[in-house]
């Protein structure tokens, strides 16, 4: 029933991928995202239309980790996806050209798509002593962001340094890093955090876009909701053992090795919104704690200043660090109250007059 | 701010800036009570065997002869209460978990049932003298708005850890910062209120009895 | 504020100490010092409630001589105390205390209540805020000697109508002897018994004893008022009237305060040990009774019971002498229930008595003696303080009840031995 309805499939057998796959991906696609079967075709007529939406890609302050996590995704090989159904006009990690040359692509592709481009951006903006810790050609990345995000229809996140400034905005923040969001307030920010975020992710999100013109639903943190809005712990497979109290008290011990709840070992599953549990990673193979190791929480703002990554979420973060500064300006404290009191008694005591019976009657003579 | 952010400030920033000032109040409220000064008792004392400020310390446990059929709610009450609170404190794994990274000493904990029990007879219990509180024309005279936010504050830290354990209501997250921030709210009145009778009680046991003891009164 | 005011915010800032402070601070308002009070238990109003009776004295300690507290007045967070405050706290601590202490043993908390009433009466007394009856009272004492205004010489009649009707001699100002007695205004003109009962037992035990012309009341409404300096004064006739006869021990009479204001306060109150030892007439003759000095004969029949007096029990600390002695002198002897340091005041303690204001109240508080007395079916009354004993004759008689007064000591002389007169083998 959906063959007849999928003309365009042509397009796609010529890249090589099977129709068969690629219509798996779409309708797996759309599910992922929990919508409703009809966008799985949607997403097909989309991808092999002919016309491409181009897509700029710039790394800011950043590791190359957004990149590495996209280029490994699989059904179909999304660096398939990307060089055909989009456009990917400029990234400096996959560009042949360099220098002048590069530069010169990048204005004229704004110029020719100006409001029309995609602007992806991984890497937080560093702020402090106007932006010279991270620059491309002389040119700040603040310059750069500010410039590209004019003409461009939307921008996306990519990754928790561009979402909320991720390691480099880790204590004490030396360079003065900044989230996109903070910075662009004029264009639709779609945030995508994750360090990596899940492949799977990014290419939904992508997809969505370039079918129906505009971001999937947000939350309040404008992360896609259909890949955000259930936490790690809500989906785990491990979640069993943590209703029954079971846990791992180290990464050796038995309960480590009978699969038991991670959450004493500082597994922050609990408080992380992402799909890990779900989608999974390395082609659904698996994820961290499926593998052993507890969530970490990346993909949350902050995660870097939240303390150890093996402490359980429950146990307070040195709760008695100023504790002997307290008590000694408590002892400081008190040790004025003892003297201001005992002076206060001293007078008190001086000032005494003896009372005589004569006083018992004062009042009613005024 | 994210719930992750939230509850890191919680469970970092704002338990030390609670336990702070827990440990600055009770280091200032003790030397400012206990540093005014007392006159000795200069009088000829009488000494019989079982009367000490000690003795008192201990015996002020116990109700009086009658007394507790003219107020079994406040004697029942405060008994079953303060010994819940003792156990749910001190006897709950994740609580002897966190004594353990604090100062290394642990014990055995009380399975989790048995606390949720506990749990249970103290929250009703706590509500119990709340009601007295409320109904009674001599309680309710002798109560002001600090008794009753007093109330809350004790109460919520048990309620919160109940909820959290159990993952009710909320999300765990929002309810684990709850249960944290309800300890703090009380750490940092701890000192400052009534609450503090946990200090003086047994210094002002022990001047009583002792005050008695001298006259051979086993109070 | 006027200038007695001033000094009664001073004196109280003189006198509030760390026990007081760690007692207002360990207050769980739980009520239970009021289920102890025969005020809150006979009315069940709960203004009675000893704690709430220390108000101004909380205040004025939080405002004073804690931070949160100076800084909430600095602020005008809290209310500074004044002198109408005090006028208003006028029947809280004086007319519905007779500092019986019976919350100060109760308390969860270990709040000594009742000595925090005594403290709180000391500045209301110098503002001019004590009731005009024990203002009077004090008057008397400290201008005639005895707060009834009985004079040495209304005494020595008193002693001379003895001596015509018993042929007992008591010995006066007798320097070196081994007691010295004082004794209560109230039984030199109420229960001149008392007197004829002492001189017989100390015939009996052959002791040596005086009383002494300088120092005669054993009452002390300095204590009561709650005036030191005055209390002070009077408690220093005795022991200079003591320690130039240099007697060994000074028996208090049956009377619970002067009792307890000579026992326990007076070293303090003079700030040095005594020279002499201090002991109740009912210690003094439970001691005769161990020494076998006391020998009686005969029981009282009829069934008897004991008003613990709160002076001499719990805040005195005589609780066994006087049941001993009883079981010598009674066959049918009961304990009423709440006996000994958990007795019941007779309701006129801590100068209520003196105080015209408080009468009503008293007389609805005797209620709980009443129901005590009928709880055990009591045909005889003893007790040991001539002051009770006017109170629970009152209190009877308003509460249509008949129950024979009587005091220890003249019960036990009742029953004494009578050895041949002269007694020199």
């Amino acid at each position: 029933m959906e063959n007849r309805e999928i003309e365009p499939l042509e397009s796609s057998m010529v890249h090589g991928v099977s129709r068969r796959t690629f219509l798996q991906y779409c309708a797996t696609l759309a599910s992922l995202m929990a919508l409703p079967s009809s966008a799985g075709v949607a997403f097909s007529k989309a991808l092999s239309s002919v016309s491409r939406p181009p897509v700029i890609w710039l790394s800011f302050q950043d590791c190359g980790g957004c990149t590495e996590s996209l280029i490994r995704s699989n059904v179909p090989t999304l660096e398939d996806l990307l060089f055909n159904s989009l456009s990917l006009e400029y990234h400096q990690a996959f560009q042949i050209s360099a220098g002048i040359a590069t530069e010169a692509a990048r204005k004229d592709v704004v110029q020719k798509n100006w409001g029309k481009y995609l602007l992806i951006v991984d890497g937080s903006i560093p702020m402090k002593e106007e932006g010279v810790y991270s620059t491309t050609a002389g040119v700040s990345h603040y310059d750069l962001l500010m410039e590209m995000a004019k003409g461009a229809a939307a921008v996306i996140a990519m990754g928790t340094c561009a979402v909320s400034g991720g390691l480099s905005r880790a204590y004490p923040n030396p360079t003065g890093a900044t989230a996109i969001s903070r910075l662009i307030k004029d264009k639709p920010v779609i945030n995508l955090p994750g360090c990596p975020p899940i492949p799977v992710v990014m290419t939904g999100v992508l997809i969505y876009y370039l079918t129906f013109g505009a971001f999937p639903e947000l939350d309040a943190l404008g992360r896609p909701k259909a890949f955000y809005g259930e936490t790690v712990h809500d989906r785990c497979y491990r979640r069993p053992f943590y209703e029954q109290g079971k846990f791992a008290k180290s990464f050796d011990d038995e309960g480590a090795r009978q699969g038991w709840c991670l959450f004493e070992l500082g597994c922050k599953g609990h408080i992380t919104h992402n799909a890990c549990s779900t989608k999974k990673w390395n082609g659904a193979v698996s994820f961290p704690i499926e593998s052993g190791h507890g969530c970490l929480g990346c993909s949350e703002p902050g995660f870097l200043d939240t303390g150890s990554f093996y402490r359980a979420l429950s146990l307070p973060e040195k709760p008695i660090g100023h504790a002997v500064n307290a008590l000694m300006a408590g002892a400081m404290v008190g040790g004025s109250m003892f003297m201001t009191n005992r002076g206060f008694k001293m007078v008190a005591a001086h000032t005494h007059l003896p009372s005589c019976v004569a006083d018992l009657e004062k009042e009613s003579g005024g | 701010m994210s719930e992750f952010q939230w509850l890191s400030w919680i469970r970092g920033v704002g338990l030390q800036s609670a336990v702070a000032i827990f440990c600055m109040g009770i280091v200032w409220r003790t030397m400012e009570i206990y540093t005014l000064g007392r006159k000795l008792d200069i009088a000829e004392p009488r000494r019989i065997s079982g009367a000490s400020g000690w003795h008192t310390i201990y015996r002020r446990f116990l109700a009086p002869l009658g007394m507790i059929h003219l107020d079994p709610v406040t004697y029942i009450g405060g008994y079953v209460f303060h010994l819940g609170l003792l156990i749910v404190f001190f006897l709950s794994e994740p609580h002897i978990h966190l004594i353990r990274e604090l100062i290394g000493l642990s014990w055995p904990a009380l399975p989790p049932s048995m606390i949720d029990i506990v749990t249970i007879v103290t929250l009703i219990t706590m509500i119990v003298v709340l009601v007295d509180r409320v109904r009674k024309p001599l309680k309710r005279f002798l109560s002001g708005f600090g008794d009753y936010v007093l109330w809350v504050i004790t109460f919520l830290p048990v309620l919160s850890g109940y909820l959290t354990v159990h993952h009710l209501l909320l999300p765990y997250t929002i309810l684990l910062a709850l249960h944290m921030i309800s300890v703090e709210v009380l750490l940092i009145v701890f000192p400052f209120t009534k609450l503090f009778h946990a200090v003086t009680v047994w210094p002002s046991r022990w001047f009583n009895g002792n005050t008695n003891a001298r006259k051979g009164v086993p109070v | 504020m006027s200038a007695s005011f001033h000094r009664a915010v001073n004196v109280l800032k003189k006198m509030i100490d760390t026990p007081i402070a760690s007692y207002f601070n360990s207050c769980l308002h739980c009520g239970l010092c009021a289920e102890a009070c025969l005020f809150y238990t006979e009315t069940g109003d709960p203004k009675y409630a000893p704690i709430y009776k220390l108000e101004p004295l909380r205040r004025l300690y939080q405002q004073e001589y804690t931070l949160m507290g100076r800084m909430a007045r600095l602020f005008g967070l809290s209310r500074p105390v004044t002198a109408t405050e005090f006028e208003d706290w006028k029947t809280l601590v004086y007319d519905s205390c007779t500092l019986c202490g019976r919350c100060s043993l109760v308390c969860p908390t270990g709040n000594d209540i009742v000595s925090m009433v005594k403290c709180l009466r000391e500045g209301m007394a110098i503002a001019g805020h004590a009731p005009q009856g024990m203002i009077d009272v004090t008057k008397r004492t400290l201008e005639t000697g005895s707060p009834m205004g009985i004079t040495w010489s209304a005494l020595q009649r008193k002693i001379e109508n003895i001596k015509t009707e018993t042929g007992l001699e008591i010995p006066l100002n007798q320097e070196g002897a081994e007691y010295m007695l004082v004794i209560s205004s109230l039984e030199i003109a109420h229960f001149p018994g008392f007197l004829t009962a002492v001189s017989k037992i100390m015939r009996q035990a052959k002791k040596t004893w005086t009383l002494c012309s300088d120092a005669f009341e054993a009452s002390n409404s300095g204590v009561h008022i709650g005036v030191s300096d005055i209390a002070k004064e009077i408690v220093s006739r005795i022991v200079a009237g003591a320690e130039k006869l240099r007697v060994k021990t000074v028996i208090s009479s049956e009377c619970g305060h002067a009792f307890t204001a000579l026992r326990w306060d007076g070293p303090n109150l003079i700030e040095r040990p005594y020279r002499f030892r201090v002991r109740h007439i009912v210690e003094v003759l439970d001691e005769f009774r161990k020494q076998g000095l006391l020998q009686t004969i005969g029981h009282e029949e009829a069934r008897l019971t004991f008003h613990d007096p709160c002076q001499l029990a719990r805040m005195g600390g005589v609780l066994e002498p006087q049941r001993k002695l009883l079981k010598m002198v009674a066959s049918d002897f009961v304990e009423m229930p709440d006996s000994g340091e958990y007795n019941w005041c007779c309701g006129g303690g801590g100068g209520v008595s003196d105080n015209e204001d408080a009468k009503e109240l008293r007389l609805v508080a005797f209620t709980r003696k009443r129901a005590q007395l009928e709880a055990v079916n009591a045909r005889r009354l003893v007790t040991a303080c001539a002051n009770c004993r006017i109170v629970l004759g009152e209190g009877m008689q308003h509460h249509q009840m008949n129950v024979p007064l009587l005091g220890l000591t003249e019960l036990i002389a009742n029953y004494l031995l009578e050895t041949t007169a002269g007694g020199t083998e």
